[in-house]
């Protein structure tokens, strides 16, 4: 496997095909975690790991148990219970170790597990047919790219609330805006791989 | 009909054994990152209501006890659990509670579309909020209910219900006295009062008599008879209306009765009943 390929990976995962802006995945984060760059960045080392680990995980689970027994169509539940159980590890990690950084995700820890950019993940690299060390990369790649959109988002709401905005687009309505905008700008990458 | 068996055995087997590795996977991890969280806790957590209503001022029943056990809030600072949570809080956490009078909530108002007359014709949203934007309500009396549903709407508890007069009544019985209604009437008409004591001034109107008088006929008119009939001189005026003072106030009922308007509301009823419980545990 070449440098470049690891390369092209990389870029289309973060910039090209990021999950939040351009496939619409894990929006539910996107716009929950992200009032603090702080904790959007907590949000995104979580994912991060989740990620990197959820598609060596699946693609173990998928290559050396599900296809040898022709149980393909067991896939989405097999790797819910991936995820699932990785999130629960994180979670108690990040308790233990942040306990501030626990309290500030609050809610949105758990839901990871329910997150469809890791299972959106998890099913592209099956149907992308990577190897296994592409599809590693492929989730690190996502993930920065969902650390990238969500830090970058939560910077600009830091912002936004110093600014005069209209009050009927005060708090949520603004965000959304500011989302569609980011989403815009990140179309920007297309056709770059 | 011939079913392999292991279509669905391999299954079965695969997720249960994928179940059970991760299972004891995450077993391991929870022993060895596991976070020493105070007992006090977990104990004082137990014994509140659950509801995560919020009426502590805490989102939540575990920031309520993570906050008392650090001291920050009050044993008895649970309005819903009322004095029994308060009591065994308290125990817990090794001091005295003292003794929290229950309050549930009261509208303190009766001009119903019956008694209270109507200056125009409401056809907007069906809520109070949006219909105290138009003129304060289609209501004659600027202070009454409206009746159009917010405070049901915010009860928690399914507590409140809305005559077919069109006013809130609150139903004493499964009112904890979290507030919520009192925040979410834009009239304030809702007032919290002691569970315990059965007269209340139901009238929420502050303009004299002779401006009140042909609008409802169940205000309060500030005659003050009730100042003079009450024996231990537990009620006041302020503002054209009768405020009872529930310090003093021994559930005589002399006010209720002598009330010309019957402003002054008395559940001999409920107190009855009370008494009666009383009586049968006692």
């Amino acid at each position: 496997m070449s440098a470049s390929s690891i390369f092209i990976i990389l870029v289309s995962s973060i910039l090209v095909n990021n999950f939040v802006l351009s496939r619409f995945l894990g929006i539910c984060p996107f716009l929950g975690v992200s009032k603090q760059v702080e904790t959007a960045f907590g949000m995104g080392m979580a994912v991060t790991f989740v990620m990197a680990l959820a598609s060596l995980m699946t693609f173990m689970v998928q290559h050396f148990i599900l296809i040898p027994l022709g149980l393909e169509y067991l896939q989405t539940i097999a790797f819910i219970l991936v995820i699932a159980s990785l999130v629960q590890l994180v979670e108690m990690i990040i308790q233990k170790s942040s306990p501030t950084l626990y309290s500030s995700l609050g809610v949105f820890l758990p839901l990871i597990t329910t997150n469809c950019a890791v299972l959106g993940l998890t099913i592209l690299n099956i149907q992308m047919e990577l190897t296994m060390i592409e599809a590693v990369i492929h989730g690190v790649g996502a993930a920065i790219g969902f650390s990238l959109a969500i830090i970058l988002f939560a910077a600009i709401r830091e912002k936004l609330e110093y600014y005069n905005v209209p009050e009927p687009f005060k708090g949520f309505p603004i965000a959304l805006i500011v989302a569609s905008f980011m989403s815009l700008a990140f179309l920007g990458f297309t056709g770059l791989v | 009909m011939n079913i392999e068996i292991e279509s669905i055995m391999y299954p079965v087997l695969v997720l249960g054994g994928l179940g059970f590795v991760f299972a004891s996977g995450l077993a391991y991890a929870s022993q060895k990152f596991h976070v020493e969280v105070d007992p006090k806790i977990t104990e004082v957590r137990d014994v509140l209501p659950g509801a995560n209503c919020g009426a502590c001022g805490v989102p939540g029943c575990d920031g309520f006890a993570r906050g008392v056990v650090a001291g920050e809030l009050p044993v008895d600072g649970c309005p819903v659990g009322g004095s029994e949570c308060a009591e065994a809080v308290a125990k817990i956490m090794g001091v005295e509670s003292k003794g929290l009078t229950k309050m549930v909530a009261k509208v303190i108002c009766n001009g119903d579309s019956t008694k209270c007359k109507e200056n125009f014709v409401y056809e907007g949203i069906e809520d109070c909020t949006a219909a105290a934007l138009v003129r304060g309500g289609s209501k004659s009396c600027a202070y009454g209910c409206l009746g159009l549903s917010t405070c049901v709407r915010a009860c928690p508890f399914d507590a409140i219900e809305i005559t077919e007069e069109k006013i809130a009544k609150i139903i004493i019985e499964k009112c904890t006295g979290c507030k919520k209604c009192v925040i979410a009437c834009p009239k304030n008409v809702i007032d919290m009062v002691p569970y315990d004591k059965y007269v209340v001034v139901a009238c929420n109107n502050k303009e004299p008599a002779k401006v009140v008088r042909p609008k409802c006929s169940v205000s309060c008119i500030g005659c003050k008879i009730c100042v003079k009939a009450c024996p231990v001189d537990a009620i006041g005026f302020d503002n054209n209306l009768a405020i009872i003072d529930y310090e003093k106030c021994i559930n005589c009922f002399i006010c209720a009765k002598k009330c010309p308007t019957k402003a002054i509301e008395g559940e001999l009823d409920r107190m009855k009943e009370a008494k009666s419980r009383k009586k049968l545990s006692s």
